[in-house]
């Protein structure tokens, strides 16, 4: 086995695009918003931010098996965890 | 007797069965609607495009089946308007709409992991639930396994996997459609509703039916590479909407002569067997002439529906709204909001109606409120007239027409003022926080020629449709006011003199002349008031205004009408009466006025109020007067 290196975690904006991570427990006392839940933004989740728009914002993000675009400003609150690389 | 047969038999005296399609935006929704009631509803492959629920009876049924088509929804807790529709149709609380007997899902089967989160909420209302899923074709060409029968075992009601558009699977889906009692309730689900749960189930449903992840759309990812691309994409952007423009000009002009000619033809051979009377003038000069003005732009709208339904189903609309969506968002608008304002180009009214889409109230005011700023088709055939007859027909470097380019410039100059107001409004009457945006960015896909060739003949009929009845009423009326009351006779004259009598002594000159002083500042002459005030109608009907204006004392045909504004010469000063600064400045006048009773009143319906109608009247009305008066003023000084 590669060494992995350890899981952090960092919020969804800091992410590169074409990183995968996975989607953090929220805090206690703030949950994810109900509409970013219903689209499939539950903790565990895997995604990967696509690209950015032209403009820089919105960004696309796949999850879940599809591609949604969402502006910066409604993921600031979201923590992800970045998936320990694996080596082929 | 077979199964078929006895419902058949059953049929004749029950009552209608009630089904309603729900599912996300952009599932095929509406595709499927049509195929199952043969209605010609308007599909789109971008999301938000159903505003309104539509019904429609089941094709070939042996039982009356009522199908109830409602918008596209991520979740069934109503917030956005749309949301608030599908609630209601589920709970039994829309008005008109009796309870629903079954449910019928409608998911996206490349997107089962996020759609069955909301299937799993349908099954909360304990209604019999069925479960479509579309454009299953794309689930096997991306390697999927996905057993429809597996997950109907799974789930525990019945499952169809079917390619809307081209029919694939339709059968069982119109039998199972018919008896909707066999349906299940999906009893056996687990207790847990918070969304970790959910998700948690719809991932476990997804994995026991095979339901993976599908291998990247790699077409669709390299399409986007350079569509997307940070400079790339926004030069596509731009050069879509420029061939768009240039092309109206350019395509469309042997069908236009074609018509233009048959109209002038009509006319000549009524006259030749018609008796003279004022009889025989309403039907050519009137009838002919005032609807004959309108037809001739047929063709350009054609192509202007076409490049928009086009880009629509390819799935590029949703790209532009993402391109863009910063810029909206400058101005407090969303993605969103390009959509309803791009529609409006064809024309505001149906533009304004899909303004519901947009979640937040605030932004869907503003949306509502910029709209007729758009361009929209009625604008087209005054811009081409005035065009045509006024801007010289050259070109810059040897390819880009000087016509096209003043017809880009002023779509362009209404798309700006539309997001000038919206930063306007946003800073002034519509403060607040901006609210969320969420789209998807559907696969790339080739339109359906058939479905294609439907969305752009339901748009040509739309337009048809004015023409024959408000503009041939405004026409009509508009020839009594401009043949009555009629100058004294005087043999002296000549005919084309008698005819300019007749016109200078009728009620229509005396209400041009009256608006003169407010509309002389701009280079109008009463002609054009009177052109003016009948354009409140609609706005196109200026050009039957001016086809008549002009008929009496010359030709009926589109030529005609824009030799005869060139020729027309005041005779008192002998200088024309109308160049290129009037011609502009009309033009401009048209950009910023608010003349489309139909669009006031349905801001008024959607808005609730006939405040906000009223307030964009008048501030269009003082924009449009301003900008002519300074468009008019420099170009004559130039």
């Amino acid at each position: 086995m590669p060494p992995a290196a350890p899981p952090a975690e960092l919020p969804l904006l800091a992410l590169a695009v074409g990183a995968r991570a996975r989607i953090a427990e929220p805090p206690p006392g703030s949950p994810i918003p109900r509409r970013l839940a219903d689209l499939g933004f539950v903790p565990g989740t895997e995604l990967c931010v696509v690209r950015r728009a032209p403009f820089g914002d919105p960004i696309e993000l796949e999850l879940r098996g599809y591609r949604l675009c969402l502006r910066a400003a409604q993921l600031e609150s979201l923590r992800v965890v970045t998936r320990p690389e694996v080596a082929a | 007797m077979s199964a078929a047969l006895e419902l058949a038999e059953r049929g004749a005296h029950e009552r209608p069965v009630h089904v309603a399609l729900v599912g996300a935006p952009n599932a095929g929704k509406t595709t499927l609607f049509n195929a199952l009631t043969g209605s010609s509803a308007k599909v789109g492959n971008y999301p938000g495009v159903t505003v309104e629920r539509r019904a429609g009876t089941l094709r070939n049924a042996a039982r009356a089946v009522r199908v109830l088509d409602l918008p596209g929804t991520y979740s069934v807790v109503g917030e956005t308007p749309d949301e608030q529709i599908v609630e209601k149709a589920l709970t039994g609380r829309l008005a008109g709409e009796p309870e629903l007997d079954g449910i019928v899902a409608v998911l996206d089967a490349t997107t089962l992991r996020r759609g069955l989160g909301l299937f799993r909420e349908l099954a909360k209302t304990g209604r019999p639930l069925a479960l479509v899923l579309t454009m299953i074709d794309e689930v096997r060409a991306r390697g999927g396994k996905l057993e429809p029968a597996k997950l109907s075992t799974l789930l525990g009601v019945p499952v169809l996997g079917v390619v809307g558009h081209r029919g694939v699977g339709m059968d069982p889906l119109f039998r199972i459609l018919q008896a909707p009692e066999r349906w299940s309730r999906v009893a056996a689900l687990p207790a847990a509703d918070d969304a970790v749960a959910r998700f948690q189930w719809v991932d476990e449903v997804c994995r026991k039916a095979g339901a993976e992840d599908l291998e990247p759309d790699t077409r669709t990812d390299k399409i986007d590479r350079v569509l997307l691309h940070p400079l790339l994409g926004v030069a596509v952007f731009g050069l879509v909407m420029l061939c768009l423009f240039q092309s109206i000009f350019s395509w469309a002009v042997p069908a236009m002569n074609a018509i233009d000619g048959s109209f002038g033809e009509l006319a000549r051979a009524s006259r030749a067997v018609l008796p003279a009377g004022w009889l025989t003038d309403l039907w050519t000069d009137g009838v002919l002439a005032g609807v004959g003005a309108v037809l001739v732009f047929l063709p350009q709208i054609a192509i202007l529906f076409t490049f928009i339904h086009v880009l629509q189903d390819v799935g590029y609309m949703a790209r532009a709204a993402f391109v863009v969506d910063r810029v909206m968002g400058w101005v407090g608008l969303q993605g969103r909001s390009f959509v309803p304002l791009l529609s409006c180009y064809a024309c505001a009214v149906p533009g304004i109606m899909a303004a519901r889409t947009i979640q937040s109230p605030r932004e869907r005011l503003a949306t509502i409120l910029v709209a007729p700023f758009m361009t929209c088709s009625a604008r087209l055939p005054v811009y081409t007239l005035l065009i045509a007859a006024f801007v010289p027909h050259t070109t810059l470097f040897g390819v880009v027409g000087v016509q096209g380019l003043v017809l880009f410039g002023l779509y362009g100059l209404g798309a700006a003022t539309a997001l000038a107001s919206a930063a306007l409004l946003g800073s002034t009457l519509l403060r607040g926080k901006p609210s969320v945006f969420y789209m998807e960015l559907p696969p790339y896909r080739w339109p359906t020629a058939r479905i294609l060739a439907r969305q752009v003949w339901h748009s040509a009929r739309a337009f048809l449709k004015r023409a024959g009845t408000i503009i041939l009423a405004t026409s009509i009326v508009l020839w009594g006011l401009l043949s009555f009351p009629r100058a004294a006779p005087d043999p002296a004259r000549t005919p084309a003199e008698t005819a300019r009598a007749n016109l200078e002594a009728s009620a229509a000159a005396r209400i041009g002349h009256a608006l003169e002083p407010a509309i002389a500042p701009l280079g109008f002459d009463w002609k054009i008031g009177v052109g003016l005030v009948a354009s409140l109608a609609a706005r196109e009907v200026i050009v039957a205004t001016l086809a008549q204006t002009y008929a009496v004392a010359s030709k009926d045909d589109f030529a005609g009408l824009r030799d005869a504004l060139r020729a027309d010469v005041n005779p008192a000063t002998g200088k024309p009466e109308f160049g290129l600064p009037a011609a502009l400045a009309l033009c401009v006048f048209f950009v910023f006025a608010l003349q489309c009773t139909s669009t006031m009143a349905v801001m008024a319906r959607e808005t609730g109020t006939w405040r906000w109608p009223a307030l964009a009247f008048g501030y269009m009305l003082a924009l449009a007067w301003t900008a002519s008066f300074v468009t008019y003023q420099v170009a004559s000084r130039v």
